[in-house]
This record gives C-alpha cells, structure tokens and sequence, in this order.
C-alpha cells in the first residue's frame, strides 16, 4: 500500500467554514427563540400587572359595563375543564401509547393508529371545537364545561400518545427481557416494570400536554362558552374559563376596564403555563439522573 | 463417573426472519455443573443460551426448531406454560437489569410473582437470597434505597439474588461480568462456583481465562455450530479440534 503523505488534501478551511457558519445559525435560532419568548412575557406583565390586586382574584367576572369584575369563576373554571380533559385523555392516550411501542410496533394497525394520530394533531383546534358543538352542544341544546373537557381532551390525546410512545421505547430490551425471565406475563412487565421505569416520561408527557391546553381558546368558544357565574353546573350550562374570558374581554368589549381585566387574565394564564413547564422540568428531568 | 443430564439440545436451528444463524446444535449440559458457552463475537453463543428459556420469543422474527430437553421434556412444545418454565430457569443478562424499585423490592418480586408468603418469611428469604449472592453485607443497611443507585458490580449481584430467590433449577447467564470491573468479577465467579451445588449453570463468556477457571464443562461455537464439547481441562489443554485449539491459543483469524 502505498502511503498517504502524497496524496492530495481536502483543504480544510471549508470544513471550519461550515461548522462556524452552522453554529452561527444556532445561535441565532436561540436568541430568535428567547428574544420572542422575552417578548410576549414583558408585554404581557406589562398590560397585565396593573389589573392583578386580591379583588381581581377573589371575585368573579362581572357583566358588560359592571365594575369590580374579577376572574375567580373563570380560573376555577378552567380548573374544572383542564382536570376534566386530564380524566377523558390520559387512561385512552396511555393505553394506546403502550400499545403502540409494547405490543403494536411496525404491525399495520399500530402503523394506521400513528397517522391517525398525526392527521389528529394537525387538524386546527377550531375545527375540534365545532365539532364538539355539533356533536355534544347541538345535541343535547345547551354549552357545558365538559363539552370544553372533550374538546380538549381530543387535542390532548394524540400528543400524550406519541409522547407516551417514546418514552417507554427508551425503555431498554433488556429490562423487558429480565423482567419475562422471571416468569412475569407480557402485560405485568409492562405495567409493572416498564411503564415504571418511564413514569417520569409519561408523567412529563402528560403535563406537556396540558400546559399546551390549557390557554387553547377556539375549542372553548363553541363548547364551554362563558358565563359570568361560578361554574357550579358543569355538565348542562356555559362554564367561565380564562381564554374566552381573555378573548371576550380585550376584543369584543367596548370598556377600558375589561381591556385590563383581560391583560390581567392573561398574565396569569401565562404565569400558570410557565409554572407547569418549570416544575414539569424540574421534577421530572432531574430525578432521571 | 456417570452424571445426570439436565438440559439437552437437539438439533436445534435458529433463525433471523430468514438467516439461520445456529445450525443443528446438539449440547448436554450436566446437572450441578457449570457449562462455558465459548467461542468469537457473533458464532451464536447468546442466541443459543436465548433458547433455553424461550426469551426469543419476545421479538417476532425470532425462532428456533429443534427440541430442548429439561429433565426429559420438551420445552419447546407449545404445551409447555412459559411462566412455569421461567420459574424453573432463571437468566442473567450481559448489563445488570435492576427494576426501577428499591433493592429489596427487586429481590422480593419473583417471590411474591410466584408464591403467596407471609412478609415475615418474605425478609427471611430476601436475606437469605442477597447472602447468597454475597452481597447482603454491603445493602443490609440500605435496603430500602433504590436498586438502580448500586455500583455495575453490585447491580449485578443483586439481579442473581433476584433470579435465585425462587429457587430456579438452571441459571443461564449471558457474559454476566462483561459490563463489570475484575474484582467484581472475581466474586462473581467465585459465586458461580458455589452455587452449582444448589442448582446447575450455563455461562456464555469471552473471556477464555474465566471458562478455564470456573466451568466443567466446555463447548465451543463457531459460526452457530458447535465445534466441540468436553471437560474444561480436556478443551483447554487437549483440544481435538484444530478450530477449537487455534481460537484458544489465540491464533485465530
């Protein structure tokens, strides 16, 4: 073999350019991602922060035109719907994520069910809206706080699926393996063992998928509605919630005051979103080392 | 000296979707011996230690002909319940696989799997399985902490307390010290010596040294045959096959 010390060279000056230029697009797609975050944060604490004080929180909304409105109904609301929506998505999305990466794989059922599910998390939310309203408003003649839930929970259920799917396919083999060595059953190695060991994932997955839900506006129009009561029937009339509370209240309101109200309402959506991802991290990415 | 056959191989091949990669593989292992699966990366060591507990049948493509015997039964046989047979071998894996509980959670489950015991008896036996294991005196204080924060070399151990404390017949272990530094390997090996009194061992390695010192018994793969099977003295320093003495003495190509 004849060696290589005569043999031209690639001139490696290209190949730092390369790498200088990428990682100057790296850096400029982060601050592209923080400056816009930073952003939306300061313009909303900026509008919304004059409307904060305890009143704020404690009462809830007011009609058009009466002042000292506050937004607990709608906060306590969106409590209901969310948690609602947990209920409906989770035990199917769960279910289906481990079938998908446990028992379905590549099989043609499992392969359709993925699709679906990509299909589903494209559609727009509004579409899921009204089709909520047709389905569960049309028919039975009134909006209700679980018609949102099921709104909502449709968003929900493919993301916490797929998530689902991959965390426990980071499970390794080996753990399935030792786990039927011992003489345990498919289904309790699952359950047991592997979905055990991925609870971080599922859980993260899980609380994901609300944070992402929970400021979604256009299923909620058609479905939950608004109502300036506490959401005492939340399964045959309208139910208050924070995102139409926010979208009634900054667009379709002739009131300065309700424009603040609105700020104030979306601050503290936003606060909410933000404390659910920190702690999500937090919690669930640290004790995995 | 006459002994007792535990488990049989007869004419087993195994196939990868449509590559076979064990071809007509007849091996007895003894009863309370320990058995050493030799032989290059890729001949096929593992995947026949595979067949012994059916644990192949976890992934579709995967599947073998031929019959195994265990105490002259066909485990093979669709008949054969697979959670019995489990019971009955027990496996070591190549990396640790402690469950993601504490370690005497993980030591305690087969034993709550297979048997209906009272907590009192279960600690006993706990115990008892970690001191077989020789590693009760380095968790006796801690074992309510996680499995998964021993050291490699203790993982390890904990894992064939976890698989002794049903009381299995045979342990197969797949390169059970190849994830591990040598003085947990040591203890390991030592352990495999005593425990063939109480029931009988097949242990895949790559470390020739290890199959010299703690197996009776010896086989030798290449290329998912197997080339030869004797006593370990005999192999290691009379082989009869000139595949067999050229990868021992590390000639091979």
């Amino acid at each position: 073999m004849t060696t290589l010390q005569n043999a031209r060279k690639r001139p490696i000056f290209f190949r730092k350019a390369a790498t200088t230029i990428l990682s100057c697009f790296t850096f400029l797609s982060l601050c592209l991602a923080i400056s816009c975050m930073c952003w939306i944060l300061i313009t909303v604490f900026s509008h919304g922060m004059s409307a904060i004080s305890p009143g704020f929180l404690l009462n809830i909304s007011k009609p058009y035109g009466e002042s000292e409105g506050g937004i607990a109904n709608a906060l306590l609301g969106t409590l209901c719907i969310t948690l609602g929506s947990i209920l409906i998505a989770v035990p199917p999305a769960l279910a289906a994520g481990i079938y998908l990466s446990e028992f379905g794989k590549q099989s043609r059922v499992a392969i359709m069910l993925r699709f679906c599910a990509n299909v589903l998390m494209g559609i727009p939310s509004i579409l899921v809206g009204l089709f909520v309203y047709v389905l569960l408003v049309v028919s039975t003649g009134h909006f209700s706080g679980f018609a949102g839930s099921v709104a909502l929970a449709i968003i929900m259920f493919p993301v916490i699926m797929r998530t689902s799917e991959d965390m426990l396919s980071m499970v390794p083999n080996t753990l399935r393996e030792a786990s039927l060595a011992l003489g345990m059953t498919r289904m309790r190695a699952t359950l047991c063992i592997v979905a055990r060991s991925a609870k971080n994932g599922l859980a993260t997955g899980i609380l994901l998928a609300l944070a992402r839900v929970s400021g979604e506006t256009a299923p909620l129009l058609f479905t939950a509605m608004f109502a300036d009561t506490w959401p005492t029937s939340f399964f045959t009339n309208p139910t208050a919630n924070i995102p139409v509370l926010i979208t009634e209240y900054t667009t379709n309101s002739p009131f300065e005051s309700m424009h603040s109200l609105g700020w104030g309402a979306a601050f503290i959506i936003t606060f909410i979103i933000l404390l659910i991802n920190l702690t999500t991290r937090l919690f669930f990415h640290e004790n995995k080392h | 000296m006459k002994t007792n056959i535990k488990l049989s191989a007869r004419n087993i091949n195994f196939f990868y979707g449509n590559t076979q990669v064990l071809f007509d593989n007849n091996l007895d292992i003894p009863s309370n011996q320990v058995t050493a699966v030799i032989g290059p990366s890729g001949c096929g060591k593992s995947t026949h230690l595979r067949i012994y507990n059916r644990i192949f049948e976890l992934y579709r493509n995967q599947q073998a002909t031929g019959e195994v015997l265990l105490d002259g039964q066909n485990i093979l046989a669709d008949s054969v319940d697979i959670l019995k047979l489990r019971h009955r071998i027990g496996m070591i894996f190549q990396k640790p696989t402690p469950f993601p509980m504490s370690i005497f959670d993980n030591v305690a489950y087969p034993l709550r799997l297979h048997y209906k015991l009272r907590s009192k008896e279960i600690e006993e036996r706990v115990e008892q399985a970690l001191q077989a294991a020789s590693i009760w005196d380095e968790v006796k204080d801690k074992l309510h902490t996680s499995g998964l924060a021993l050291s490699g070399g203790q993982q390890q151990r904990l894992c064939i307390a976890r698989a002794l404390i049903a009381e299995p017949e045979v342990l197969l272990m797949d390169e059970p010290t190849s994830a591990i530094d040598p003085i947990a390997t040591l203890r390991i090996e030592e352990l495999v010596m005593q425990l063939k009194e109480r029931l009988t061992i097949v242990i895949v390695t790559h470390n020739m040294q290890q199959a010299a010192r703690i197996s009776d018994t010896t086989a030798f793969f290449y290329k998912g045959r197997i080339v030869e099977v004797g006593n370990t003295d005999q192999i290691f320093t009379n082989p009869t096959n000139k595949q067999t003495e050229d990868y021992i003495t590390g000639r091979f190509v």
